[in-house]
């Protein structure tokens, strides 16, 4: 049974919404296959804008992958602005997606990619518009699988009544796997129903289906137990690891978009994973160990890459670019080889380093030395130590007077105001950083207009870091904090002009906090605050702190907890955490001595160039560091032009 | 240093590109093409590309008009059939030719649209429309980034008539369609300006958004009240030859935007 385009409705509401170009597909390298001619179809969902959807790499190299197999097809949708919202709900036009228009509720199964958990409104949203019953309970056979993934999916409990299942880790392999249990599932008849489908998921061991699992409860609200509740399950679900990414090139053809969106560039993943073991920094932790592409796959991803899209810069994707053993060969080679065709270089993610100005240098070869940004993250040695950020303050000074001495004319840094033990001291210390930054860089500059900006915002514990049992900064403490900062940096009349001052308050990250650590009970929350309109939380504009509030304030008191008790509590090393049986691979006892080294002040190495220090994961996975030096170089393209 | 005009389109639903959308595609079109552009100097050089009065968003054009800067000379056909590759269907380039004559822009002096107003009846139309020839001007109101700004959309318009489907292509609910011929003033008076005034003069009030496309560019023929193809003096010029009856097509038949 073929599916029809709802184009020819959502086209007469087009006029009247904003950028309509965002609803309309048709970009360079999307893929429209014959819905007849597929047997397993996925519709990919990134729960934001299009424009900040579009460049997200998940999705891309999912998107990719899944079209390349014979007989499987992948669209793409994202969430619709609130204006287009009213007229799809008025004139009874589904979510759609951006390929062929296809209604998402046709589709075998719908994959959404969680970076963040302020999407979790957007996804009850998608749902909704999709009549996709929001309660998995609720969903029969002619219902797609509901699928989460992505960084919040590692704790995927406050949505567990929305998703079918959930897959944690990377997920190439992981969307083949479950193509091919749906195909035979398929094939066969449906034998079993939706239930089957899920069991046969969920006893791969890699694919999380709450519904599978019992949480009882202490008389405290604390969990005492997660349990399968039926056999063949297992007790824990471990994430997914792509070893060797020279065979995963992706995306090899990158979407090139006609509406503008956050990210224009040729993006390539240089390596995945990180073991600088910052202790603040989910991504780190859950994405062991690391595993760096070769000089000589990057350089091809490069050459395709620009030539299938017409991008005119390239970012160098991962945790800490610079950590890539090749890096220095790696950015000479592309300055060299690009260097006549007006191609930019980018690096995010930089540490704190005289290397990376070396880098940064390469980079920009021919361009404008503007802005360097780095993360000192805390502002004094001792918290520094706290979060296993290794920097001291004469590296900083260091580096940014080479910067400064190199004609880079401002440098960013970013620091996070709320973390463990930190005291207003510890905070104030960032004005005095500052104040240095711009004395070292008028003196080896010999100007008098350098900048230095100061952006900061609240930190929020994360699952599966050694900070998951920390208690978060309220709000009003972290808001007064930052003020103080403020001041401080204000009444500077010497350098406080030189100085810019960029904050984010901290109501958003109480909110962040409460679903990044929530338990299923938070589910009734999100559920509240969707049905009184929130959505696109991720937007200042749209989000509302105070419908949050009011929100968990209905409905957490019936389970004898409030929101308090999510973020600002400390955790107690026997506490059962919602997410305790999702296996990132780091052992639980491995965290808690991380996070009591951190109250005392004492750091960790990077497992590459020291021995192994037993987080887990490499044992608990079957995986390995895979990184460099390869040796190779890159050569100058014999290309004729 | 050699200069190529080209003719392109947008169809279907790439007619809801921006103009700055179009041109970032367009750039990254001449960059997978590796067209050998010539580029503006200083910090960030820009490929030389001039854009001449771009369709509004949402309208569809098959006749939009721009000119690149080339280091190296290329065969204008050629050079038409790479872009019209490198882009994304919908927006096809279908002429080029080398520039040998100056001021492009100032031959677009007046725009060919046909207006497509489904569930309207020709006949309501057609009164609609006699009311608003009759009238010395329309006022009528566009909000802008200035505010609602007020002026007449009367007097730029040289032709306008409305006619029903063609009957190979009959529509539910009936279907007129109108062909206005404006010329190029300053305020621009844009085909949804003529609606406002028809609703204005006339209460016609299509029930659904018309699909508007632009058919054709160029210098007015004032007597015949059609315009002229603005690449025909380049193309004259190379051949030097008298121009040809073809050469002087006026606006050409619409291909169909949907």
């Amino acid at each position: 049974m073929s599916v029809e385009s709802v184009f020819p409705q959502l086209e007469a509401l087009l006029p009247h919404v904003q950028k309509p170009i965002q609803y309309v597909g048709g970009e360079l390298n999307s893929t429209v296959k014959p819905w007849d001619d597929c047997d397993v179809r996925w519709a990919l969902m990134y729960p934001d804008a299009y424009e900040v959807g579009l460049p997200n790499q998940g999705v891309m190299i999912l998107y990719e992958v899944l079209n390349e197999r014979e007989g499987v097809l992948a669209e793409r949708t994202y969430s619709v602005w609130p204006d287009l919202e009213e007229l799809m709900r008025k004139h009874e036009v589904p979510q759609f997606t951006v390929d062929a228009h296809r209604p998402v509720a046709a589709f075998d199964l719908f994959g959404v990619s969680f970076s963040t958990e302020l999407g979790y409104t957007n996804l009850l949203t998608a749902l909704d518009l999709a009549g996709i019953p929001l309660d998995a309970a609720d969903r029969t056979e002619d219902h797609p699988v509901v699928v989460a993934g992505g960084h919040a999916a590692f704790n995927p409990e406050p949505i567990a009544d929305f998703i079918d299942c959930a897959v944690i880790g990377d997920g190439e392999q992981a969307v083949l796997e479950m193509t091919e249990i749906t195909r035979a599932w398929k094939a066969e008849g449906r034998p079993g129903g939706r239930e089957e489908l899920l069991f046969r998921l969920a006893r791969t061991g890699g694919v999380y289906v709450p519904r599978f699992y019992d949480v009882e409860y202490l008389a405290d609200g604390r969990i005492s137990r997660v349990v399968p509740n039926r056999s063949g399950v297992p007790w824990r679900v471990s994430k997914h690891t792509v070893m060797d990414l020279d065979e995963w090139p992706y995306p090899k053809q990158p979407l090139v978009p006609l509406a503008e969106t956050v990210h224009e560039r040729m993006s390539v993943e240089i390596f995945r994973g990180c073991t600088r073991g910052c202790r603040f920094c989910q991504a780190g932790m859950i994405t062991r160990p690391v595993r760096e592409r070769s000089i000589t796959g990057i350089g091809e991803m490069v050459e395709k890459g620009l030539k299938n899209t017409g991008f005119e810069e390239v970012g160098l994707l991962s945790l800490s670019s610079a950590d890539h053993t090749e890096i220095g060969d790696v950015a000479k080679g592309l300055a060299d080889r690009y260097e006549e065709d007006k191609i930019g270089l980018s690096l995010p993610s930089t540490r704190v380093d005289a290397f990376n100005i070396d880098l940064a240098n390469e980079l920009t070869r021919n361009g404008r030395r503007s802005g360097l940004t780095f993360a000192p993250e805390g502002g004094s040695e001792r918290i520094r130590k706290v979060i296993n950020k290794m920097v001291s303050e004469e590296d900083l000074i260091r580096t940014v007077s080479t910067a400064y001495g190199n004609g880079w004319r401002q440098v960013k840094l970013y620091f996070m105001c709320g973390l463990p033990t930190e005291t207003d001291d510890d905070v104030l210390q960032i004005a005095d950083m500052a104040t240095k930054v711009i004395a070292k860089g008028r003196e080896v500059s010999g100007k008098n207009d350098i900048r230095c900006t100061v952006s900061i915002g609240g930190f929020v514990p994360k699952p599966h870091t050694p900070f998951q049992w920390a208690p978060q900064l309220s709000a009003e403490e972290t808001d007064a904090r930052l003020e103080k900062l403020r001041d401080r940096i204000r009444s500077d009349k010497k350098y406080g002009r030189s100085i810019g001052f960029r904050y984010h308050d901290g109501k958003p990250g109480i909110v962040e906090g409460l679903l990044s650590r929530g338990d299923r009970r938070v589910g009734a929350v999100i559920r509240a605050v969707y049905e009184d309109g929130g959505r696109f939380d991720g937007w200042r504009e749209h989000f509302s702190y105070d419908r949050w509030m009011a929100c968990a304030e209905r409905t957490l008191p019936g389970f004898g907890l409030d929101v308090a008790w999510y973020t600002t509590r400390e955790r107690s090393y026997e506490e059962v955490l919602p997410w305790d049986h999702l296996d990132s691979g780091l052992d639980k006892d491995w965290l808690w001595e991380d996070w009591q080294d951190s109250l005392d002040e004492t750091e960790v190495e990077d497992c590459r160039w020291t021995p192994c220090f037993d987080c887990g994961v490499c044992p608990q996975m079957q995986t390995e560091i895979q990184i460099g030096p390869t040796g190779r170089k890159l050569l100058p393209l014999s290309v004729v032009k | 240093m050699q200069r190529i005009r080209l003719r392109y389109t947008k169809r279907g639903r790439l007619r809801f590109t921006s103009h700055r959308d179009f041109q970032r595609a367009f750039e990254r079109a001449l960059r997978r093409a590796e067209v050998p552009m010539a580029y503006s100097a200083g910090f960030t050089p820009h490929p030389k590309v001039s854009y001449a009065n771009a369709a509004p968003t949402g309208t569809g054009s098959e006749a939009e008009y721009l000119e690149i800067q080339l280091t190296e000379a290329r065969d204008p056909d050629t050079l038409r059939a790479l872009l019209d590759e490198s882009l994304p269907p919908g927006l096809d380039v279908i002429d080029a030719v080398e520039a040998r004559t100056s001021g492009m822009a100032d031959r677009l002096e007046a725009s060919v649209w046909e207006i497509r107003l489904d569930r309207v009846a020709p006949a309501d139309a057609e009164r609609a429309v006699t009311a608003f020839l009759a009238a010395d001007t329309v006022e009528v109101e566009r909000r802008t980034k200035n505010g609602l700004r007020t002026f007449d959309a009367r007097a730029a318009v040289v032709r306008l008539e409305a006619t029903g489907a063609p009957a190979d292509r009959p529509v539910d609910g009936g279907c007129a369609i109108l062909r206005l011929v404006v010329r190029h003033l300053t305020p621009a008076v844009r085909p949804d300006d003529v609606l406002s005034g028809l609703r204005a003069t006339a209460d016609l009030a299509p029930p659904v958004p018309a699909a508007v496309t632009r058919l054709a560019q160029g210098l007015l023929d004032e007597e015949s009240g059609t315009v002229t193809d603005p690449l025909a003096p380049d193309r004259e010029a190379v051949t030097a030859a008298p121009p040809t009856a073809a050469e002087l097509t006026a606006a050409m038949a619409p291909e169909g935007s949907a």
